[in-house]
Parts: structure tokens; sequence; C-alpha cells
């Protein structure tokens, strides 16, 4: 299974990345862009088939690795 | 292959029909498609320096010191205690332009192989760029993306980037260049060269897998752009400064033990030009086996493999018997590796796929015979416009004051503080004299040594006259070393010129040969290694002949180290040289007439090397605090420099000029060569004075320093005309952050 | 004193390490492959600065995978002397030897120059040969340190004195502006609750030595040594 991950920095805390994103838009004239936020996408092919147990493994490696929860949050989707 | 070697094919090789009637004749039959594109990376511009061979050898590569000169990766320096430096500058310009990230950071990664592959840890790394101007986002964007692609390699490998220089210019809008500049230390005795000695020792590739990155890389950069140049993007290759970082370890652990024969990465052309090269020097074959070449992709053809320019890629010959210990080391810094051929006596480059032949060629007749031209060269028809300029139509300076700001705030001059603060310039704890001093110095652990670099070229003189230009582009990297304290001790150059099938483009190369040439004779200072970037051209539009130069000083002893600023209130402000009406090709005609005619400074060499001589001196027997060529924008902006680039603290500085004849702006912006703004207590006035005397140099007090603002008077001393009355800190901010304005428009 | 210096493979400021400790202290020292599991006869750790595994995915997030982060891990639990210096720091941060994380630079640029930094807490084994409130000039180089952490280990951190050095002023005063890089408080290095383990992103051994201009980084290593009730 290939699991599609996106990590992106908790709301709340401060991403001046995406600051910087949004205000270039801004000046481009594109007036109603907003709360632009800049993350990470991974693709990870998982060698299991069960889907449940493939959800856990990812999840792992969310919290241990992929992401670092005390300022970012993740989500992903097994496909 | 049964593929036909059509018309089509040759030109799109960028080959013309005699040198492929050569290669059939190398050969004895017609080349397959391997054998084509192998031949024409190697026989390219880039590669086989064609145009420009027969006029190099006319440049100084000996002298006393000198270990190893060009044809290497870079060129070998003794500086004694049984250490030597090892360095060169190469330009990644094309790249640039087309994807400036990348192609600036990969330029820093090819120049820091070059450097490691001779067996030497690099220790500084210097950028010589040129952008156009910053009122176009296009061009903002160039600078920034260069910027940070040379601090994304250079910081990651733990290199730091100590110095360089920034010049814009609208000429260089859609041809940008980067030179990069990498010093490196060796012991004397263990240099590392690319030679595949000793029949039947391995050959061994290690470092990243191939892909099909950059294939035709050297081609693209010996040839002009046109507006298709922008789809050109997937041919630059991306860089891997952390994969480069652990080759850069696993070379030094190769090199540490009695391992290896031979050395060399695989920069344009890779994996042909690394097996080619390194047989040829040893007047040997190579029987290389592709099967066992690491791929980042499937289905990869002979073509591929051999043209790939994957970056962080090494060639090594081994001695035979060491390949399991090689191979153990660069397993233990995650490479990957494998042996892939081995030494022949047959001279023959013979490449293997899959047990079958894949393509056979003399190793020397790709890396050595190559085509050579004696290309035509004349000078423009509109050369003569360019240096003749009627200076009584151009009216002199109403305000001084503003004129000074505007040259303080011009790009060109402004304070590079933006871009260097972006570059890690003091990991590895060396960095004597940081960025925006007249040279870098670093020192040399385990010694009392230091050893200065800077990087130079003021390419609008070379426009006006290249034979000039490139003797004023040498006398002022000296001055910056003698300006630090250093004696310079070797040079190496990027040429970066047009397009040489012109004959006025070769006519402006050959001339700034003939100068560096004439210039490195008379101060003896010996070209070890170099580059030639042609074709630096556009829609038909060439860039300014820009024969940038890196030239590297020693400095004996480290506590000898000088800098540009002021240090004291009360000090004593000495010139040492003498002013002329040199308007021509300054910087002050650019900003306020915008002009870019004339002639360029007048220059004596014998006067400059006293000058300088004068200066080591003065610093050597400690009679000075500070040492400060003045060059783009004059003696007003060398002044106004002393006053505010210090690190800690900025001072004011009280200042008379007296005139003879001359207009007022050529006295405060004029560019005569030879001349040095020193700072000393008065207590040393007259031993100063004495030895310039002595020396047969010009010199006079002209001022001191203090005071909260930058004062000249021009006129005798009755006058009470303040020409010139800023406070320091509006100069300095308007100096310092004009850069960053600029930048920070959308 | 033996000194262990870490060496991660991408790490770029061990060789400076060893140099002050060595060449300018006197120390012994003896660098650590990151592969090494045991630390038997070290008296304190370094992490140095640099690029571990490139600074990939997250600084410091595939160091403290390496197996001698676990052997780290029991010697500062033991009560061992560990500095963390900025990418060591941010390593300590991901291994959770340190609480909080390290953001992008406000800028967005990597950026390298001296800064000001306030000893906020002078009883430390890494600041005890400084005066309370010294003003300290050293350098950075980097393009993540701009330190957060939630408010509730601000809180705790600020009552037990754990945050060691404020960017400032050259005069000592903690403002926004004498902030290079937006981090949280202006904290520029923080230590553990147990006060054996300091993390800082400013590079003592950058400027602790005549010839470079500045001494001021010398203060912290030399703190180690009194601590340590070494002589130099």
């Amino acid at each position: 299974m290939k699991a599609k991950i996106h990590v992106t920095l908790k709301q709340g805390i401060l991403d001046p990345q995406g600051k910087a994103i949004e205000h270039a838009l801004d000046s481009l004239g594109f007036k109603n862009a907003a709360n632009v936020r800049v993350g990470k996408y991974m693709e990870v092919d998982v060698q299991e088939t069960d889907k449940a147990k493939a959800d856990a493994q990812v999840k792992q490696m969310c919290e241990k690795l992929l992401a670092n929860t005390i300022i970012e949050e993740y989500r992903y989707e097994l496909v | 292959m049964s593929l036909v070697i059509t018309k089509e094919l040759i030109a799109q090789h960028n080959l013309t029909d005699d040198e492929f009637k050569k290669i059939v004749e190398i050969l004895g039959r017609e080349p397959n498609l391997t054998e084509l594109g192998m031949f024409s990376v190697m026989w390219s511009e880039h590669c086989s320096y064609k145009s420009s061979r027969v006029h190099l050898k006319k440049l100084p590569t000996t002298g006393p010191r000198v270990i190893q000169g060009p044809g290497e990766n870079a060129g070998v320096v003794d500086i004694g205690d049984g250490l030597c430096v090892v360095f060169k500058m190469e330009s990644h310009n094309h790249p640039s332009f087309i994807e400036p990230y990348q192609g600036a950071a990969t330029g820093v990664g090819g120049i820091l192989r070059d450097v490691f592959t001779m067996g030497a840890r690099p220790i500084a790394l210097l950028d010589s760029l040129r952008f156009g101007g910053l009122d176009t986002a296009k061009n903002r964007h160039i600078v920034k993306g260069v910027v940070a692609g040379i601090a994304g390699y250079g910081n990651c490998m733990g290199v730091p980037t100590v110095g360089g220089e920034v010049v814009f210019n609208d000429i260089y809008s859609l041809n940008p260049l980067v030179n990069a500049f990498c010093l490196g230390i060796a012991q004397k005795d263990k240099i590392f060269l690319g030679t595949a000695a000793g029949v039947g020792n391995p050959v061994i590739y290690f470092g990243s897998k191939t892909g099909r990155d950059g294939i035709h890389g050297a081609t693209m950069a010996s040839d002009s752009f046109d507006d298709q140049s922008e789809k050109k993007r997937p041919t630059v290759q991306v860089g891997d400064p952390f994969q480069e970082k652990l080759l850069l370890e696993a070379c030094l652990e190769l090199m540490a033990g009695d391992l290896l024969v031979g050395i060399q990465d695989m920069g344009a052309a890779g994996l042909t030009s690394s097996s080619c090269e390194m047989a040829s020097r040893a007047g040997n074959g190579i029987d290389l086996d592709l099967t066992h070449v690491p791929r980042r992709e499937p289905g990869m053809t002979p073509y591929e493999l051999m043209l790939s320019e994957s970056q962080e890629r090494m060639l090594m010959v081994a001695k035979a018997g060491k390949e399991e210990e090689c191979i153990r080391i660069c397993k233990k810094w995650d490479l990957d590796v494998a042996v892939v051929g081995k030494v022949t006596g047959s001279g023959i480059l013979r490449v293997l796929d899959q047990g079958k032949v894949v393509a056979e060629i003399p190793a020397k007749s790709l890396a050595d015979d190559g085509p050579r031209y004696e290309r035509p060269f004349s000078p423009p028809g509109y050369q003569d416009m360019l240096t003749n300029l009627n200076y009584d139509a151009l009216p002199d300076v109403k305000d001084a004051n503003a004129a000074l700001l505007a040259l303080l705030e011009s790009p060109t001059i402004a304070s590079k503080r933006w871009v260097y603060e972006q570059y890690d310039h003091m990991v590895r704890t060396n960095t004597m004299v940081r960025p925006g001093s007249d040279a870098a110095v670093v020192r040399i652990k385990g010694t009392n040594k230091a050893v200065a670099m800077t990087v130079d070229c003021n390419s609008r003189y070379c426009l006006l006259n290249p034979y000039e230009g490139a003797r004023l582009a040498v006398a002022e990297a000296a001055r910056n070393l003698a300006c630090s304290g250093a004696e310079p001790i070797g040079l190496t150059d990027c040429l970066n010129f047009g397009n040489p099938e012109r004959p006025d483009i070769m006519w402006q190369f050959v001339m700034a040969i003939e100068g560096m040439k004439d210039a490195c004779e008379h101060f003896k200072i010996p070209i070890v290694s170099g580059n030639v970037s042609f074709y630096n051209e556009t829609n038909g539009l060439s860039i300014y002949p820009t024969p940038m130069l890196g030239m590297v000083g020693l400095i004996e002893s480290a506590d000898k180290t000088m800098t540009q600023w002021f240090r004291e209130d009360g000090d004593d402000i000495i010139l040492l040289g003498a002013t002329r009406e040199d308007l021509g090709g300054s910087e002050y005609l650019k900003v306020q007439h915008s002009r870019e005619q004339g002639s360029p400074p007048y220059l004596n060499l014998e006067t400059e090397q006293a000058v300088q001589s004068c200066v080591l001196q003065l610093i050597r027997s400690g009679l000075v605090q500070s040492a400060h060529d003045c060059s783009d924008g004059g003696f007003a902006v060398a002044l106004a420099e002393c006053c505010m680039s210090g690190p800690d603290q900025t001072h004011g500085a009280v200042v008379r000029l007296t005139p003879g004849r001359q207009r007022i702006d050529s006295m405060l912006f004029g560019e005569s060569q030879s001349r040095i703004l020193v700072s000393a207590k008065p207590a040393q006035r007259q031993a100063i004075l004495d030895q310039a005397q002595q020396m047969g140099v010009p010199a006079g007090v002209v001022g001191a320093v203090g005071g909260a603002s930058l004062v000249i008077y021009v006129g005798d001393e009755r006058s009470t005309t303040k020409t010139i009355d800023l406070p320091v800190a509006t100069i300095a901010d308007r100096w310092g952050f004009s850069l960053e304005r600029r930048l920070s428009q959308e | 004193m033996n000194v262990g210096v870490i060496v991660f493979p991408g790490s770029n400021c061990d060789h400076d390490c060893r140099h002050v400790f060595q060449d300018v202290l006197g120390q012994s020292v003896q660098m650590i492959w990151h592969k090494e599991t045991s630390l038997t006869g070290i008296d304190a750790v370094i992490l140095p600065g640099g690029f571990s595994y490139g600074d990939y995915l997250r600084t410091g997030a595939i160091a403290r995978f390496s197996p001698v982060m676990r052997a780290v891990k029991a010697f500062a639990k033991d009560g061992g002397a560990v500095i963390g210096i900025c990418n060591g720091f941010q390593i300590l941060l991901e291994a959770g030897l340190l609480p909080g994380a390290m953001l992008r630079n406000k800028s967005l640029h990597f950026i390298c120059k001296d800064v000001y930094v306030k000893v906020e807490n002078a009883a430390t084994a890494f600041t005890e040969a400084c005066e309370s409130g010294q003003v300290l000039k050293i350098p950075v180089a980097h393009a993540d340190g701009n330190y957060y952490t939630d408010p509730v280990t601000l809180a705790a951190m600020q009552a037990n004195a754990q945050i060691v050095l404020r960017y400032c002023t050259p005069e000592g005063k903690v403002t926004p502006e004498a902030n290079p890089n937006g981090s949280l408080d202006n904290i520029a290095g923080i230590i553990n609750p147990e006060g054996n383990v300091l993390g800082m992103m400013p590079h003592p051994e950058r400027c602790a030595e005549d010839i470079l201009g500045n001494k001021d980084g010398k203060l912290i290593f030399l703190s180690l040594l009194k601590a340590m009730k070494v002589k130099v």
C-alpha cells in the first residue's frame, strides 16, 4: 500500500514561509488568498496488505520520525 | 547500435563536419551514438578549450613555490612548513541562469570536489558574482536564488564562504556570472593526481548513483542562449551537499591510507571525462564495465551513463589488492561504491555493458587530441566610440554629498552584508578577516601563518580596453592582498567571455590574456589553475569581457594581518600614491552620468609595485592601523568605507584635498590606481613618510580620524568649504542597507 | 578531562570543538562516531554543530536515532554534562533531552553574524565563569534557530531558571530587535531541569581565541572545566 502523508505546522504556530508566500500572493494581486500554510508531502510504500496494520505502522512512523508533534501535525491516506 | 549517424545528429551534438571527419579518421570507422556523445562532450569548448588553448599557453605558470600548475583538478602552491595550498576557480554561469539555486549550488559542489580530489581539505570559499540591475523582478529572483544556492551548499559542507565580490550591471541580466573559488590545505607530500597508472589496477566508482541529470551539460555550457533556453531546464543537475560532505570525509580517509594511485571527480562530462583523462595522463587505457555502475533509474542506456552529470561522484584507481579496504571506507560513509573497471596498457577507453563493447576510443584522442582553433580576432568597430569621451561636455560635480550617497547606494559599491550573512563565514574557526575588507584572511592552524584571498575584475575597464583591464585586475587583486599584509603567491582565473567565433570577442580574449601575462610576469605571480567560459551571450548580446581573478597571498606572521577600517579617533589618515584625472570607466560616470565610456585608469606597474611593497613594509613593521585600497568610487568611497565598515564601531574623519587644475569629481570619485589609504598613530607619521619617500612612493597626511561626520574640504588650507559633509550614521545606513532595500521590492 | 565529541554524518563543527578543547584548553578529546554505543571513560559530551543528515526532514530529526544517542541519553540521565551547540541543540530537542522545538528563522534566511547574549543564569555548570547578567558576543550560524515551546513549558522553564542565555543588545537589553531569528522569549540557550544538559544556538567555539578577535565563548568552556574541577 502507498501512504500519502501531509505534515504541516500546527494551527497557531507561526509559519514564516507561509507568511512570506501569502505576502507574495497578495502583491501578485491575489487579494483573497489568506492563511497560507506550508508543509511537507511524503509518499511511502508500505509492504503490507492489511489496511489496519498499515495504518498502525504509518501512524507510528509519523509520531516517531516524520512529524515533530511539538510543532507539527500530520494526516495521511492509504491507497 | 545500428543507428545511422545523420547530419542532424552531428549538429545536435554541436560538432562541425570537420570535427566529425576527424573522429572518423581516429576511429577508422563511423562512431556509434555513445561514441559520438563522448566525443561531443570531450571536444566541447567547455572540456577541450579548443578556442582558448593556443592563447592560454602564453600565461606564466611556474615559480619557485609552484608544485602543480594548470592541467590538473586544481593548482598547488607551497606555503612552507611542509604544507601547500590547493586552489581553483570555476564558472557555473549557464546553469545558474536556468535554475539559480541549483546552478549556483552545484557550482560550489564542483569546485569543492576539484580541491578535495587533490588530497586537500577545503578551508575557504569565495564567490564572484555578476548580475543585472535590481530593478527587475527576474534579476532579483536570480540574485536571491544564487545566494541561497551558494549558502545552501557551502554551509552544509562546513566550508566557510569568507569573501567575494558582487557587481551589478544590466549587461549581465540574461547572462549572470557565478564564479566559485575554493582553497584547500594539504601536506606537500600528500597530493593526489588524476592518473590511471599501473596496468591491472582496479577502477572504482563511488559517491552518488548515476541518474539522467545534466546530460549534455558540457555542451550546454558551450552554447549561446536564445529565447528557448528556459526550456532547457531538465538538464540542470541537482546538488546534494550532504552526500558531498560524506564524499569529502571518505576521500580524505581513503587518502590517509596507502590505497590510491589516482582519483578524479566526475564533473562536466561525468564518467567519460574522468575515465579518459585519467587514462590519458598515465598513457594507459581503461576497461570500464557499465554493468556495475550504481544507477538511480532503470533502463539507462550506455549513452546516458557515459554522459550523465549527476553530482557528487568520483572515480579512483586503487592499488591492486586494496579494493576491499576502499569499499569498506566508502560504505562507512554510506556511499555507493563499485569496482567498475581496470587499467589496461592499451591506451584505449573500452566501455562494456552486459558483456558487449559499446564504445572503444583511444583515451588520448578524447582527452587531448580535440580540435585546436586559432580563431580570427580583430578589435570591434565600436571600440573607439567607447574610449573617446569628451570630458569637457560633462559638468563637474555640483552636489558632492548627493553624488557620494548615490555611489554608496549603488549596488556594486553598497555593503554586501545581505549576501554574506547568509553564508557561514566562520565555520572551521580560521576566519581572521571576515567578508567586507579588501581580502579575506584565514589562519593556518598549527603554524603562525595565514592565507589571504581575493577575487577581482573590473569588467567595465576590460570592455573599454581588455589589455589594460586585465592588467588592472591583476594589480588590484595584488593590492588587495598587500593591504591585508599578504604577499601574492599564486593566481587562478575564470575567463568569462562571449562567443569566440566572433572576431571582436576573440580580440577581447586575446588582449585580456596579454594583459594578464604582462602583469603577472611583472609581479612574478604564477597562474596555477583556471577555467574558460565562452558563449556568455544571449540573442547576440555578449557580456562585458570578465577575466575574473582569484589571487592567493601568504602572511608569514598571522599577527601582522591588516584590515581596512579605521580603529581610533585621532589617528592620521595618509594617502599613499598619486591622484590623477582618471574618470574613464568609473562607477561615478555610470551612476552620475550614465556613461560607461572613456579609457580605464592609467596603470604603471613599477609604481604599483612600489606602492604595494611600501604598504606591506608599513604593515610588517607595525606602523599602520588600517590599510584600504582606492578602487570603485575612488578616494571618497574608500574613505567612507574606512569610516563605516568596521565590525564594532564606526568613525568619522576630517580630510582636506588640495586640487591643482584637476576636476573636483576626479579628485573625489576618479579611480586612479596605485593608491592606498592608511591610518596610523600620529607618533608614527614621520616614520611612515620617510619609509614612503625611501621607496619612491608619494605620500601625504590628508586628515585625521574622528568626529561623527565624514568631512572633506577641497581647496587650500584657508578654504572653509566642506565639499562633503555627511553624518557617518547616514552614510552607514545608506551603504549598509541599500542592497536589502532594493531586494525587498516586490 | 576527557571530552567526547559526537560525529554524525554531516556534523561540521566537530573539528572546531576538538580544537577548542584540545589545543586551546589542553584537554583530551575523543571523536565518537555516531555508530558507537558506549561512552565509557568520557567526562563530558559535546554534540557539535553542522548539518547532521543534511538537515533533511527536520534539523536533528534523523540524528536522534543514531545508535550513540541511546548512550548519550543514559549519560545525561546519570548526570553527565552534555552541551549541544547549534545543530547539537536541535538534536537534543528532537531527542527530548531538552524541551521545545526549532522553527525556521523569521527572515527565512540562513544567518551568520555576531550576536549578543545575556547570561540569565550564572549558577550553572556552563556559565559559572560568567557574571550574572554579563553580555557575551558570540556568533550564530543557522537557518532554524527560532525556538518554540508551549506556554506551560515556557512558564516552567522561566520558573526554574532554565533559560540560560537570551539574545540582547550590546548593552544587555533584551529587545525584539536584538532577536536574530524570532526565537520565543529571545531564547538563545536553555538547560534541563537537572542542570546538566545545555543547548545553545550561538557558537562559543568560534570565539575562544585572541587570533579570532573575540574570546567571549571561552567562558562557556571554562565554566564547564570549573564545574568539573579541572585546572587549566
